[in-house]
């Protein structure tokens, strides 16, 4: 069987306006859920979690994050880094201050967190747009960071200046601090990536995402029909934080487990993100996936094709590495600046018709 | 009650809305000076006049772009303070703008619905758990936006993202977006502008049919003076933000200075 809408009839707007409205992408995406939460799991090692897997999705939660501020709302923000810091300083305090706590109620309440600082630096938004609103989110950035480094309450005072993520468990099994398996670390962050797709998906299919996508595309429009331009911008940078701080919380807790904050979210962590959203395609879904898949996977590939194929010395390899994402991002800006989730809808378009193309 | 029925059956009420003594000054410059006049509920109002002659800004300061720094503005005969635009669109006022102002990154139907963004009443919550109330919501919406499309004649392109689509359509669209909003007074800003005479029909049908269906109270600008003296029901003449006159298509007609407003006239 292969991409059919024909004879695909739909009766009822719910059917109409469903998630995967042709039968194939349906039954695509529920095979490719089952892989995910069934099959991957037991097949999963260190390696592929630590490389592949569990980055993919860490990313996918920020790059959805800023995917709702920048693609669907259209304010740029580079301060995605910053906010991913206050998710994991906030699930570090609430982790060790309240040892008890469920670590998924922590993980939320970091998100929560986050959506509040993130709505504090979202206020200049109000007034100043495009180009002038990214270097002002820059300066949260750079605030952020520095915040975390300045003052040791935040590290709890540790020598080092480093926060480490203590040992939690849930049903008897650790799922974070070094003893949490490749399989627990991996089911922790799909089960949070699933849910959080969905709330992704759900909010911007709906009044509030038309709202959102209303202020990007024409602001003065979006006014006369009843959007507070207010409510509308500040609602986008607290879901985006939410999702970032979510990340962030993911990306210290479970992938790293200790992490200097310089280090570990400076402004090419932010920039990583803005390249995963445009590479991806703004205002996608889909988008944000395959953007943050991409930029994942390519440089383990072309470190595995390079270092373990050609057996290239492996800074050559890492320097190639620059360039060719250079490249390819400059590529995507020029040939499809919607990034991959248009060139997806155009194959999807062409195989609507194939193989009888008139 | 002052209802009067005009010579094509329709009823025509009260006073909706009341611009008085309306000034509107951009620094030194006078656009709109000390101008009144009313709008009846269930009619077509034009308001023409040459370039430069202070109509859109009058739009304008109904919407709420604009705040006018003498005289007063009566809705529903209440007073109106100083409103944000998105205040006063959920009073009940929708407008299109003379070049086109769509959303361009969505599809014909996902612009509409934008349209109903004051009658949804969903909470972020219920957006995201998108159970229940969320849902049902999005579809009852859908369906009274569906109406409109029928009403529109634009079925065919209900999926199409709107930049693809042609001048007089996106034009279309954007009316069907001001009419999902339910709106007691309708401000149409050169709804003709820049089309060919059929297209131009087609909107004349679709403006007198919501007039006449939804009983919709429709202010209009336009250029094209046959199109105004045929469909509006009293018309006001601006120019150099100065009001020359106000009435029937007849008396505006033969009104002198109107004449020399549009023709010109000997300085000596």
């Amino acid at each position: 069987m292969y991409y059919r809408e024909a004879g695909d009839f739909k009766t009822s707007y719910r059917k109409d306006q469903q998630n995967f409205p042709i039968r194939f992408d349906r039954v695509h995406f529920w095979t490719m859920m089952v892989l995910a939460f069934a099959v991957i799991p037991f097949f999963i090692n260190d390696y592929w979690a630590n490389a592949v897997f569990v980055p993919f999705l860490i990313y996918a939660i920020a790059t959805l994050g800023l995917n709702i501020l920048t693609g669907y709302c259209g304010q740029v923000s580079l301060g995605s880094a910053g906010f991913m810091a206050v998710g994991a300083y906030a699930s570090y305090k609430l982790m060790t201050s309240f040892p008890d706590l469920n670590f998924f109620v922590i993980v939320v309440l970091s998100g929560a967190i986050t959506a509040l600082v993130g709505t504090a630096f979202g206020l200049p938004s109000l007034r100043i747009k495009g180009f002038y609103l990214a270097v002002a989110t820059l300066a949260a950035q750079f605030f952020l960071v520095w915040l975390f480094n300045k003052v040791p309450w935040f590290y709890n005072n540790s020598a080092s200046g480093q926060i480490s993520v203590p040992r939690r468990d849930m049903f008897g099994i650790a799922i974070t601090g070094p003893e949490a398996s490749a399989a627990t670390k991996y089911l922790v962050c799909l089960a949070i990536v699933f849910v959080l797709g969905f709330i992704a998906r759900n909010l911007t299919r709906g009044r509030i995402g038309r709202s959102w996508m209303a202020i990007r595309d024409m602001d003065f429009a979006a006014e006369i029909i009843g959007v507070d331009p207010l409510r509308a911008k500040l609602s986008a940078f607290a879901i985006s934080s939410f999702f970032i701080g979510i990340a962030g919380s993911l990306f210290f807790t479970i992938y790293l487990g200790a992490v200097e904050v310089g280090e570990a979210f400076g402004i090419e962590r932010s920039f990583l993100i803005l390249f995963m959203v445009i590479i991806g395609g703004l205002g996608s879904i889909y988008g944000s996936f395959a953007g943050a898949a991409f930029l994942v996977l390519m440089p383990v590939l072309l470190k595995n094709a390079l270092v373990g194929g050609l057996g290239w010395p492996s800074d050559v390899a890492a320097h190639l590495e620059f360039m060719i994402m250079g490249a390819l991002i400059i590529f995507f800006l020029i040939v499809e600046p919607h990034g991959l989730a248009r060139l997806w809808a155009v194959t999807k378009q062409k195989l609507r018709l194939w193989p009888f193309p008139y | 009650m002052t209802s009067t029925v005009t010579p094509d059956g329709r009823t025509i009420g009260d006073v909706l809305l009341e611009v008085k003594n309306i000034t509107l000054r951009f620094g030194g410059v006078e656009a709109i000076k000390n101008i009144s006049f009313d709008v009846r509920e269930g009619e077509i109002r034009a308001i023409i006049g040459p370039n430069g002659a202070g109509k859109s800004s009058m739009l304008n300061v109904i919407n709420g772009f604009y705040h006018p720094q003498e005289g007063e503005i009566f809705f529903h005969g209440r007073k109106r303070n100083a409103m944000k635009p998105s205040q006063i669109a959920r009073q009940g006022i929708a407008r299109t703008f003379q070049n086109i102002a769509l959303f361009k990154g969505m599809n014909t139907l996902d612009n509409i619905m934008t349209g109903c963004f004051t009658h949804m009443k969903t909470s972020l919550l219920e957006q995201a758990i998108w159970w229940g109330r969320a849902e049902r919501e999005e579809y009852v919406y859908r369906e009274k936006v569906e109406h409109i499309i029928d009403f529109l004649e634009i079925q065919a392109i209900r999926k199409t993202p709107v930049g693809a689509l042609p001048y007089g359509l996106q034009k279309r669209v954007e009316l069907a977006r001001a009419l999902a909003a339910e709106p007691k007074l309708l401000l149409l800003d050169e709804p003709m502008a820049g089309m060919n005479v059929e297209e131009k029909e087609d909107m004349c049908r679709f403006i007198l049919d919501v007039n006449a269906e939804f009983g919709t109270t429709t202010v209009l600008i336009e250029h094209d003076m046959g199109v105004v003296m045929d469909i509006s029901d009293r018309v006001v003449v601006l120019d150099y933000g100065r009001k020359i006159g106000d009435g029937v298509p007849d008396e505006v007609r033969s009104n002198q200075e109107v004449i020399d407003a549009y023709l010109g006239v000997a300085h000596d």
